[in-house]
């Protein structure tokens, strides 16, 4: 089978689905690769280095949309491009099928089978053909080198001969991939990085790209990342009140904001408002890759650069990839390949369009003559749903409710011990003589006294408590003392061992205590 | 000096003894807490030294210096690792005073009836407080306790003979409990958990031989059979803490100082010394809310401790299956080099190889590299309440980073490393996992969900409890086989 790629026909779009390396790559699968005269010039690649890959050059569109069965391209298919779609012709291209009804019902008509790029599912097994995230890697980095361009001071703090440079201060909104990207060039570049992401989850992958992720004051549990295929959902006013006022806080020292955040099928939230940018340094500047769909940006003209009235450049150019063509070219023309290559399980150079596989399945928006969009979700979890704590926070009244049981039991259970004691004490009194009650009322209310100082012992203190009350236990030496004068010689013998003994234990024990004590120390 | 200023400075001592156990609750205020308490003791003892009733005191006081002497001697040269064996030495003393001062009491009792016999007056009396005539005369010559059991009535001598029966009863539990107690705890004794043929049949038979010996006394008052009954208590302490594994030796340790507060607080009865009431009492209780605290910590009910069961588990337990996997000191070094976040979790084993000067130094050199080093100390580790606690107060490791298991069982999970010094059933995962397992349900630290634990232990065999550990067959786990003080010795620079 023929695989053809005609020239891209959109203004300014510099990149190319074929590149020498993959074609390579595909003539191996088995297939023939020709090319559009002229299609790989804007990203440096002139047509003789296709034809040293053994790829045929032909001279116009027309040719190589009649004569190739697979047709791959960056762009989606404009209308005049989709007319020359023919029955059973593959087209594999990014297509914008949210966007493109239309487009969509011509490919239907023309019974073409058509897979669009970004609807490649986010599964470990795609991620070679997940054209998005190549792109979005490009974007990245390719804004950090915009801002760069249109920055006035190094990234980088030094400290010369010729005075102190401060680093520059980049914030990143939005930590996807693009966001990652713009984080990891930053900070290799020097500058002090910031970031925010709605999912808090991504904090760890900020940090790990050496930026410090900015944490909202905020309680709202977000949703979790895996039910959105590991994109963002749309948050609600009182979490985007939170972070706009955080916003608010960071903007006059930052120096370079680069925002990145887009929620799937939506336009992009405004997050960078005037306001915000009115306390901006002169000078600084504003990168907002979500410009494609309205931008981040309060004030960010699409594919425009603009420059506030207190000198603040905001830079919404939609083509960063194309910019970098030769770069985004190979990358995407990578994730091409990787596509064709699943397309072609046996290797021999004909298209198996397996709509049993998840991938495949996902990414292909018509086939035989039906539109197959939106696809049924992939049978396997784009990422692990993250464990949640159930722990059900009980509401006041439960609380309440809850308090107030306890609090009935306790009562209830104090009742009975203190009238089960109080009658068991009152049976004593009725028979018992005077003479002991007196005792006996000493001894209850040592008791009572004992538990309650006891509660309140600090636990690493148990040892030393035990150590004291073995000390203080004797004070049995007193009862000793009482009889040693009272006659028998047995009784003074007995009554002696008693208090030797318990005066080894008086000056251990306190001894003992004292050292122990003495040697808790605060750091 | 009268009655009136000797119970005056009673009430006085009762206070300070009060606020010696009250203060206890932090630090800071502990060091006053011991002072209180020896300004209470000193003042009770002179109290009753120059009280009425009192004889012999230069005995007395030659006693007490003497006693004091080999105190301090024992105090100053014992080690803070044999602390736990020092104080169940001095209950065993504690126990056998009150033994002592019991028997003293009957005694007393008798040689009193005994003058009032050979006078012919009648005793006891009939009316009570009052001595009148022919017996006034004969309780002339008593002093001390002797007179206040001459004029007592035939009600108050029962009373009086019940308590000081109970006093030798407990006091007797208390001294050969303590004893083998200290036996098993400065490894005398096997500490596993032994008991004579019959088990708790033999504890039952002498405790109904106690009893029958309480009504016989009452009846005759016959010196035999406080002997039968002193015999049968010895036998009942020896018996019942020999049935009690090691590992619930902290518990046994509080609650025979529970038994010395009681045994003291009967003696106070019979003697109707208020003061000792009074302090027999605060000890009682203060041991008994130890003892239960630390049996709560456990998950296990006191009576099950006591009666020692921790002996037979009572269903299969859970096989353990993979194989402990050692790594050396330059391993662990490494380990500790890559790791933020450290807890050192000791047990009894840091304690036997008197590690914690090396634990404590390698904290300190971990700190000083800018790492976070916690210690976890579960409520029932080593052999006493606290213990591990005075250990690393001995080696100057700052207690603000000395936390209890629940306060940092939580931090497990965001933990780089765990060291595990010497401790096994407070770590050991099956108290949570495996229903069958002989500590199922007890609280246990987490470790095991640290990124890495290493087991500093002596070798591949089990704890006290002999329950299989399947913490040391995990993944993460790394087995440091050797002496603890050697082998934190090793890893330091």
């Amino acid at each position: 089978m023929k695989i053809g790629t005609p020239k891209e026909v959109r203004a300014g779009e510099a990149r190319v689905a074929l590149t020498p390396d993959s074609a390579r790559h595909l003539q191996k699968l088995g297939y023939t690769c020709l090319i559009e005269t002229g299609a790989g010039v804007l990203a440096g690649i002139p047509d003789s280095a296709y034809e040293r890959a053994g790829v045929e050059v032909v001279d116009s569109a027309t040719l190589v949309w009649e004569s190739a069965d697979v047709l791959v391209k960056v762009r989606p298919p404009t209308e005049v491009e989709a007319e020359k779609l023919k029955a059973n012709q593959t087209l594999i291209s990014f297509f914008d099928p949210s966007e493109n009804e239309h487009g969509l019902e011509l490919a239907r008509q023309k019974s073409a089978n058509v897979i669009a790029m970004e609807m490649v599912p986010r599964i470990s097994r795609a991620q070679k053909m997940d054209a998005l995230s190549s792109m979005a890697n490009v974007a990245g980095y390719r804004a950090v080198m915009e801002a760069g361009n249109n920055f006035g001071r190094f990234f980088t703090g030094q400290i010369t001969a010729a005075g102190k440079v401060p680093p520059a201060k980049v914030l990143v909104i939005g930590a996807g991939v693009a966001g990652l990207a713009a984080i990891g060039a930053a900070t290799a570049l020097g500058a002090v990085t910031q970031a925010f992401d709605v999912r808090p989850e991504v904090a760890e992958q900020v940090e790990s790209m050496g930026a410090e992720f900015v944490y909202l004051d905020f309680e709202e549990e977000q949703e979790d990342g895996s039910a959105t295929g590991g994109y963002a959902s749309v948050s609600s006013p009182e979490f985007r009140e939170a972070q706009l006022a955080k916003f608010r806080e960071l903007a006059p020292e930052v120096d370079i904001v680069i925002t990145t955040a887009l929620i799937p099928g939506r336009d992009a939230p405004k997050l960078w408002l005037t306001d915000m940018i009115e306390v901006m340094k002169p000078g600084s500047v504003i990168v907002d890759l979500a410009a494609e769909r309205g931008g981040n940006v309060e004030g960010t003209v699409k594919d425009k650069r603009v420059v506030t009235d207190n000198d603040v450049v905001i830079i919404g150019y939609t083509d960063f990839p194309s910019r970098m063509a030769n770069q985004s070219s190979n990358l995407y023309a990578t994730n091409i390949r990787h596509m064709i290559a699943d397309l072609t399980p046996d290797k021999d150079g004909q298209i198996v369009h397996n709509m049993d596989d998840d991938v495949i399945r996902g990414a292909t928006v018509t086939y035989n003559g039906e539109i197959t969009y939106p696809p049924p979700p992939p049978k396997v979890q784009a990422i692990a749903t993250q464990k949640k704590a159930v722990v059900k926070e009980p509401s006041e009244d439960e609380k309440r409710a809850a308090e107030a049981a306890r609090f009935r039991s306790e009562t209830r259970r104090q009742i009975m011990l203190l009238s089960a004691g109080g009658i068991s004490i009152l049976l004593a009194g009725l028979y018992a003589p005077a003479s002991f009650m007196q005792h006996f009322i000493v001894f209850v209310l040592a008791v009572f006294v004992g538990f309650q100082v006891i509660w309140g012992v600090a636990h690493s203190l148990h040892t030393p408590l035990m150590a004291v009350t073995n000390a203080i236990s004797s004070i049995i030496i007193l009862g000793a003392l009482m009889q040693v004068g009272s006659g028998s010689s047995l009784v003074i013998i007995l009554a002696g061992a008693s208090i030797f003994m318990a005066g080894v234990n008086i000056f251990g024990g306190f001894l003992v205590t004292r050292r122990m004590l003495a040697m808790f120390q605060r750091s | 000096m009268d009655l009136g200023f000797v119970i005056a400075a009673y009430a006085v001592a009762a206070t300070f003894f009060i606020l010696s156990l009250g203060g206890l609750s932090n630090q800071e205020s502990a060091k006053r807490a011991v002072w209180y308490g020896i300004a209470g003791m000193a003042l009770a003892i002179v109290a009753t030294l120059i009280g009425p009733g009192n004889g012999l005191w230069v005995l007395s006081l030659v006693l007490i210096s003497a006693g004091g002497l080999v105190g301090v001697y024992v105090a100053r040269r014992v080690m803070m690792t044999e602390m736990p064996q020092l104080v169940a030495a001095m209950h065993s003393l504690v126990g056998l005073a009150a033994v002592f001062v019991g028997l003293n009491a009957h005694l007393e009792i008798v040689r009193v009836a005994e003058a009032f016999a050979t006078a012919g007056v009648a005793f006891p009396q009939p009316n009570y407080g009052v001595l009148a005539g022919p017996a006034a005369v004969v309780a002339e010559n008593f002093r001390g306790f002797a007179a206040i059991a001459a004029a007592k009535t035939a009600v108050e001598l029962n009373i009086l003979r019940i308590e000081l029966y109970l006093g030798i009863l407990i006091g007797a539990v208390t001294f050969t409990g303590s004893v083998v107690a200290y036996g098993k705890l400065a490894g005398k004794i096997s500490s596993r958990a032994e008991k004579l043929p019959g088990g708790h049949a033999l504890n039952a038979g002498a405790a109904l031989i106690s009893a029958i010996c309480l009504v016989w006394y009452l009846n005759t008052g016959e010196l035999l059979s406080l002997v039968i009954m002193i015999i049968a208590a010895l036998f009942v302490g020896y018996h019942l803490i020999m049935g009690i594994g090691g590992a619930d030796m902290p518990v046994v340790v509080s609650m025979l100082n529970s038994y010395s507060g009681w045994a003291a607080a009967a003696i106070g009865f019979s003697l109707g010394n208020d003061l000792l009431i009074v302090v027999g009492a605060l000890v009682g209780s203060s041991g008994a809310i130890l003892s239960y605290i630390m049996c709560k910590a456990m998950n296990r009910s006191f009576i099950s401790v006591i009666l020692g069961g921790f002996g037979g588990s009572m269903s299969e337990q859970m096989a353990v299956e993979g194989e402990q996997v050692a790594i050396d000191a330059d391993g662990v070094s490494a380990a500790l080099e890559e790791a933020d976040s450290i807890i050192i979790v000791p047990g009894y084993g840091m304690a036997v190889a008197q590690a914690q000067n090396a634990v404590s130094e390698l904290t300190r050199e971990l700190r000083e590299k800018g790492k976070n080093v916690r210690f976890a100390i579960h409520p029932v580790a080593g052999r006493l309440p606290g213990h591990m606690n005075v250990l690393l107060a001995e080696a100057k490791v700052p207690y603000d980073i000395v936390l209890e298991m629940d306060e940092i069982n939580e931090d497990f999970q965001d933990t780089d490393l765990v060291i595990v010094i010497g401790s096994n059933d407070i770590v050991n995962p099956a108290a949570q996992e495996d229903p069958g397992s002989p500590i199922a349900g007890m609280p246990v630290l987490e470790v095991w969900k640290a990124k890495q634990v290493i087991v500093s232990k002596r070798g591949q065999g089990t704890g006290y409890s002999g329950i299989e550990n399947s913490l040391f067959y995990r993944e993460n786990t790394r087995m440091f086989y050797g002496d603890a003080k050697a082998s934190i010795g090793a890893l330091l620079h």
